[in-house]
């Protein structure tokens, strides 16, 4: 690889350790080096998706730039849907050749073609597509104009397939950063956030450490083993015994970390929560989905292809990185009020569940990990675009509590978010299920324990998951606080919709216009059932954890000075200030129009528009859905579903898949 | 032509479907037609099909998915269902001429008694809701009845379960209708339990859920009495499914349900899916003689026992229901001789009279303003001229006069279990007597004698109006069941031995067993026997409830009550059983497990809140975790190296 070659000199000095050294050829190299430099050959249907990618991004900012103002948004989303459509089309194409010829590397090696960079690529172009189409409804929400953040979400994909078809830690090392640096930017999309620069500048702060932890490890790799190249590193690896390995070991270390920062694996995932709540809602799910598949892609393949004879080494540690981030995620999420940072910690706790496919390092494990990526692609983008739907104008709407009595308001739009996040938690009959169940079965063969801990996490998480279900089927409370919300006395039944709503209205009808105080579900029918059902509602809320009693009993006017800026997003800030959802919500259900409150607020988030929309959500009745976004919600949805009653095919993709893997 | 049965359980699932989402948009009349057309073109389809199979050769009868299909390779499948690990399960079918046979009748029976409730549930709150579950009903029994796996027959056999409890329960405003559906699914429940643990066994042993793979290793399952547990636990599915000893208590009740259901589900179709089960491992039921004399000996007790009963009802459907149970515990009988074709020759037949049935009381309760008490009824054969001939030919064929149906189907059993044991059939001849008895007391007490419903009763309530004909939908079906009814035992005569039922299904099922052994003069003598008796029974009876319906001697409350049955589960079971849960759900659930779960719920939370502490939201904070998180790592690591 010729990329390699100016370290090949700082390195040299490693090498001496090699019991083996292989100096005759790396002198000749080097001699051959001094003469000319050797152009490779570039085979470009190996790298076409890459091409299609990254050019229909270059042509569409081109492209964006010269049409009128008024049609550039529909010309930057139906381009890129287009253009992700191609690269689909293209990988799909890959993926049949491969099945029929097999794979193979190209470009003096630094590329390869196989069943698995096939299945990154289409997973990748599935996730642009899909992306596209809820960012268009954004976009004009928002009333940003302009062809950029599809562009920037292409390149920033292009990367993600180069990470998924490299042989090269070098050419790794150039997708992770094609894939980082353009996300640095959409995280801080939309400008008018303040929330929204800070992700940025967290993440980037962040990523370029974790970027030279991860060139570093890069350099210690080539140093002990004289190449970069994965297959090359294999072959080094397997013909020969070190006599020291520390250099080895530790350059190892260092690309394992990067991968977890990227792959946000517990403790390096604390970037996660505060960028994944910053980011504009789509460009969140696009991350979620994208830079983790393309990550973890590279994280399989240089670790069960290059380091498999290094096994014993990392197992242990990738096993330790998996149970603390299966149970912190899982545990974090639990407490989480903001329903985008509570699925942040969900995607660490994804994260979790794809590490158990890696650390089982077996056939079995990697295509487990593969149809938990491929699942997972759809689950996220879907549950962000519902997300970014229901995060109305400003993007702020992001509380638990407005989640409440979405059913009522919207029933398919809820019905949609419920089979996704029951997805997530591993229900039967979705994707979910199966995903959960094929990696813990490659688990269990490894370490019985690892698996039930992984059980554990996911019965924790279906915690978290069935809490914003059961909220958004359950009514609004309190009639009266909230004027124009609650449900008129003439239409009690909450349900919006069933055979038991039905049945039972006739009955119910006569009950509450005799003044009943509240508007409770039907399957309260005396008042203890009642009170219950009010303290699990409010068990749900989070309504008795100490920040919003504090919340509720001092007011919110002393907002601490430091809480602006650098500190706004985190949980432990949130002990002090108040999130978005929940001053709008104290506001609503209490009746105050606490100016204090919305003051304190406006700091944190930038922007009165914002805090007015909170307080609005409740009161303006349901959330405008767009059309594109409405598709992808159905075809997130459909795929999750259709895959789960008849999870054959996707299997059987995944195990192909990693039956060609290129050694 | 063969593979139209690939759209037989699909015509059904789009009515289904489709009525489900836009149901109530289109309403009564014109979804019970949607509903009775689905049902009508799978029936097509099972015709077609029919032919196609019949053209085939005999040995060449059978359409499925291939034993390396089953293991993973496609086939003729629909999709592969769990592909995990050994486990290969395909949503296949199995087609042969036995699970044609039930496909026939199942979609034929269920189309005319899907006219038939066009009419019976005109004008009801739930009209579209009734298609819903009906097609939703005959989606299920076709799954069960084609598939070609164990499990997939139990996603059937559940299915069906399910929608009897729906529609037993379908006019849940009523109590009685609303407990009768609990009772039923929990009685259900117990012989399902049977069917899980009978397909761990023998996928334990075998590897395989799918018959065909089974059957060819069914060596396996032999020794230590594997075989006869398997075979008894699905039998236990098929009591419960079957209402047979132990598990019959809950059909009587099913009562409650509209009557075409009663109709369709609890007298025709699901009911027999017990039957159509053993009949369906029949290979595996011949290598256990032990299981195979349990089967009969349960068949000839609930047959014996349910006729009894039957004799003593009041209430016109309980009455059809008991004669349902004794009817099912003669096939369970046959199948427990090892007379397969009997039990599949007297639930075709009986397929077509029981339903008919309960097609004529609907029509008469439909007449007499929702009426069941066949002491408030008589003389009717006046009013429903067309009710009154219908119901006599069904009548006529369940009492087993000859040379109607019943006749025949009900003497090739008996003539086998007598080549088996003479006790047993010494105790069918006498189930025999009875049938025939109750079946004519009901008739008798319904159509001919004094016209009770015109007076106020006894007991104070009121007379009903001049009873109507019912209209021509409810009529047509009775017309059509009843030619059945009388030439239906044509398919299996004994002296014929060409194109009969016996030789059709004889690739699946083998040839005659018992018959074979017996002499043409002794089969003779045995229906001449059946005959006798049967005419002697009808003859008693009319002299018996000709004229009067209050013989309280012959009611006694013994028979009344059921023979106690369900007093002696109330007291040994139900009671126990109360006490038993009201100290779990207080001890265990209240303070064990409510306490675990939500100990568990706050150390979580707990946990999390002091963890997310460590999250402060300053950038420096996260840098020192990931430096620590990778000196941690490079610390094990660095121990490692060599």
């Amino acid at each position: 690889m010729s990329l390699a070659h100016p370290l090949a000199a700082s390195a040299g000095a490693s090498r001496r350790a090699v019991l083996l050294a292989h100096a005759a050829a790396a002198h000749r190299s080097r001699a051959v080096d001094a003469a000319r430099i050797a152009t490779p050959h570039i085979r470009y249907e190996a790298i076409l998706p890459e091409i299609v990618m990254l050019g229909g991004a270059v042509l569409l900012l081109a492209v964006g730039a010269l049409v009128e103002r008024q049609l550039r948004a529909r010309v930057a989303t139906f381009g890129t849907l287009a253009v992700s459509a191609g690269a689909l089309g293209v990988s799909l194409w890959q993926w049949a050749d491969v099945t029929s010829h097999g794979g193979f590397t190209a470009v003096d090696r630094a590329v390869v073609v196989d069943g698995f960079s096939a299945l990154v690529n289409i997973l990748v172009s599935c996730a642009m597509f899909l992306t596209a189409l809820v960012a268009d409804g954004y976009l004009r929400r928002e009333r940003v104009e302009g062809a950029e953040l599809h562009v920037l979400a292409m390149v920033s994909a292009s990367g993600a397939m180069i990470m998924g078809s490299a042989n090269d830690l070098i050419v790794i090392f150039l997708g992770l950063e094609i894939l980082s640096i353009a996300l640095y930017v959409l995280a801080a999309f939309n400008h008018r956030r303040a929330a929204s620069g800070e992700a940025a500048l967290k993440y980037f702060i962040l990523g370029s450490f974790s970027s030279a932890v991860f060139v570093y490890g890069i350099a210690l790799v080539y140093g002990a083993t004289g190449t970069s190249n994965l297959a090359q590193i294999a072959g080094f690896l397997s013909t020969r015994v070190l006599t020291s390995d520390g250099l080895l070991l530790a350059g190892m270390t260092l690309l394992m970390v990067g991968f977890a920062f990227k792959v946000a694996a517990v403790p390096f995932h604390m970037w996660t929560p505060d960028v994944y709540q910053g980011a504009p809602s789509p460009v969140t799910g696009f991350m979620a989905a994208v830079a983790k598949a393309g990550a973890f892609a590279a994280f399989l393949r240089v670790f069960v292809s290059s380091f498999e004879t290094l096994r014993a080494d990392w197992q242990p540690i990738v096993y330790g990185i998996a149970v603390v981030t299966l149970l912190l995620g899982a545990g974090l999420a639990v407490v989480q009020r903001d329903v985008k940072r509570m699925l942040a910690y969900s995607s660490i706790n994804h994260a979790g569940f794809v590490l158990l496919g890696l650390q089982a390092a077996t056939a079995g494990g990697v295509s487990a990990s593969l149809y938990y990526l491929f699942a997972y692609t759809f689950m996220v983008i879907g549950s962000f675009a519902v997300v970014t739907v229901l995060g109305r104008r400003g993007d702020a709407a992001h509380d638990i509590a407005s989640y409440r009595g979405l059913a009522r308001r919207q029933p398919l739009l809820a019905l949609m978010f419920a089979v996704l996040l029951l997805a997530q938690a591993g229900a039967p009959f979705t994707t979910g299920l199966w995903a959960k169940l094929q990696v813990v079965l490659a688990s269990v063969d490894h370490s019985v324990p690892l698996a039930v801990i992984a059980m554990i996490s996911a019965a924790i998480a279906a915690f978290f998951y069935l809490r914003v279900a059961v909220l958004m089927y359950t009514p609004l409370p309190a009639a009266g606080a909230a004027p124009g919300v609650e449900t008129p006395a003439e239409e009690p039944v909450p349900l919006g919709r069933g055979v038991a709503a039905r049945a039972l209205a006739p009955t119910e009808v006569a009950v509450p216009a005799a003044g009943a105080p509240r508007a409770r579900p039907l399957w309260t029918g005396d008042e203890r059932n009642a009170v219950a059902l009010d303290r699990l509602n409010a068990g749900l809320l989070l309504d008795d954890d100490p920040m919003t009693l504090a919340l509720v009993g001092a007011g919110d006017g002393a907002a601490p000075e430091d809480a602006v800026g650098e500190g706004a997003l985190g949980d432990g800030a949130q002990a002090v200030s108040p999130p978005a959802g929940g001053a709008g919500r104290e506001r609503v259900l209490v009746g105050e129009s606490g100016p204090a409150a919305s003051l304190a607020f406006d700091t944190l988030a930038g922007g009165r528009e914002e805090t007015l929309d909170v307080v609005n959500v409740l009161a303006t009745g349901p959330a405008r859905v767009p059309p594109l976004s409405a598709v992808a919600i159905g075809l997130c949805v459909a795929v999750t579903v259709v895959l789960g009653f008849w999870p054959g095919p996707l299997t059987a993709f995944a195990h192909h898949a990693t039956l060609l893997f290129q050694r | 032509m063969l593979h139209a049965v690939f759209l037989l359980p699909l015509f059904p699932l789009a009515g289904f479907v489709v009525l489900l989402f836009f149901g109530r948009r289109i309403g009564e009349p014109v979804a019970g037609w949607i509903g009775t057309s689905a049902v009508a073109a799978a029936f097509v389809a099972a015709c077609v099909t029919l032919v196609g199979l019949a053209n085939q050769p005999a040995s060449a009868r059978q359409l499925t998915c291939s034993d390396s299909c089953a293991r993973g390779a496609s086939g003729h499948a629909f999709f592969t269902w769990i592909p995990v690990g050994g486990l290969h399960v395909k949503v296949a079918i199995l087609l042969d001429p036995l699970s044609m046979t039930m496909a026939m009748f199942v979609t034929g029976v269920s189309m005319l008694i899907h006219l038939y409730s066009i009419g019976y549930m005109k004008g009801d709150r739930d009209f579209t809701k009734f298609f819903v579950y009906l097609n939703a009903f005959v989606f299920s029994m076709l799954v069960l009845v084609l598939a070609n796996n164990l499990l997939v027959t139990f996603v059937g056999w559940e299915g069906v379960g399910v929608c009897s409890y729906w529609l037993i329960s379908f006019w849940f405003h009523r109590d009685s209708a609303a407990s009768a559906g609990k009772k039923a699914f929990i009685y259900n429940r117990i012989g399902d339990a049977g069917f899980l643990l009978a397909m761990f066994l023998i996928f334990s042993k075998t590897g395989t859920l799918t018959y065909l793979t089974v059957f060819a290793h069914r060596h396996l399952l032999v020794g230590g009495g594997t075989m006869t547990a398997a075979v008894l636990l699905l039998f236990l599915a098929a009591t419960g499914k079957s209402a047979q000893i132990p598990l019959f208590n809950w059909l009587p009740d099913a009562m409650e349900g509209p009557t075409p259901v009663s109709a369709l589900i609890h007298a025709a179709t699901m009911v027999t899916a017990g039957v159509y089960l053993m009949v369906r491992v029949n290979p595996l039921l011949a290598l256990s003689p032990d299981a195979m004399w349990v089967i009969a000996a349960i068949g000839g007790a609930t047959a014996f026992v349910a006729a009894t009963i039957a004799c003593a009802q009041q209430d016109i459907k309980k009455a059809l229901a008991f004669s349902t149970v004794s009817q099912i515990g003669y096939m369970v009988l046959a199948v427990g001789t090892g007379a397969y074709v009997a039990a599949i020759f007297l639930m075709v037949c009986h397929a077509f009279y029981k339903g008919l049935l309960f097609l004529g009381a609907g029509s008469v309760i439909h007449g007499l303003d929702d009426e069941q008490d066949m002491k408030r009824m008589g003389g009717l054969r006046r009013t429903m001229p067309w009710t009154y001939v219908t119901f006599m030919t069904a009548w006529l064929a369940l009492a087993a006069i000859p040379p109607f149906a019943g006749f025949w189907a009900k003497g090739d059993i008996l003539a086998n279990v007598y080549g088996k044991t003479l006790v047993l059939y010494a105790l069918g001849l006498l189930t025999a007597f009875f049938t025939a008895y109750y079946m004519s007391r009901i008739y008798f007490l319904t159509f001919t004698g004094r016209e009770r419903w015109a007076t106020p009763a006894p007991d104070g309530r009121p007379a009903h109006h001049r009873p109507h004909e019912s209209p021509w939908v409810m009529r047509a079906p009775l017309v059509v069941l009843s030619f059945f009814a009388v030439f239906a035992g044509a398919v299996n005569l004994p002296w014929v031995h060409t194109g009969t039922l016996d030789q059709w299904l004889a690739p699946v099922l083998g040839s005659r067993l018992f018959n074979a052994h017996e002499s043409p003069a002794e089969l003779v003598w045995l229906a001449v026997a059946d005959g006798i008796v049967a005419v002697a029974a009808a003859y008693a009876a009319w002299r018996i409830w000709g004229r009067t319906s209050e013989r309280p001697a012959l009611e006694p409350a013994f028979l009344q009550r059921v023979w106690y049955w369900d007093n002696v589960y109330d007291a040994v079971i139900g009671r126990p059983g109360q006490v038993v849960a009201r100290a779990y759900a207080v001890v265990v659930d209240g303070r064990l497990i409510d306490g675990a779960v939500n100990g568990v719920a706050r150390l979580v939370r707990s946990t999390g809140n002091g963890v997310r502490r460590i999250q402060t939201g300053f950038v420096r904070n996260y840098v020192l975790g990931i430096a620590l998180g990778m000196a941690a790592i490079l610390a094990f690591m660095l121990s490692r190296t060599k």
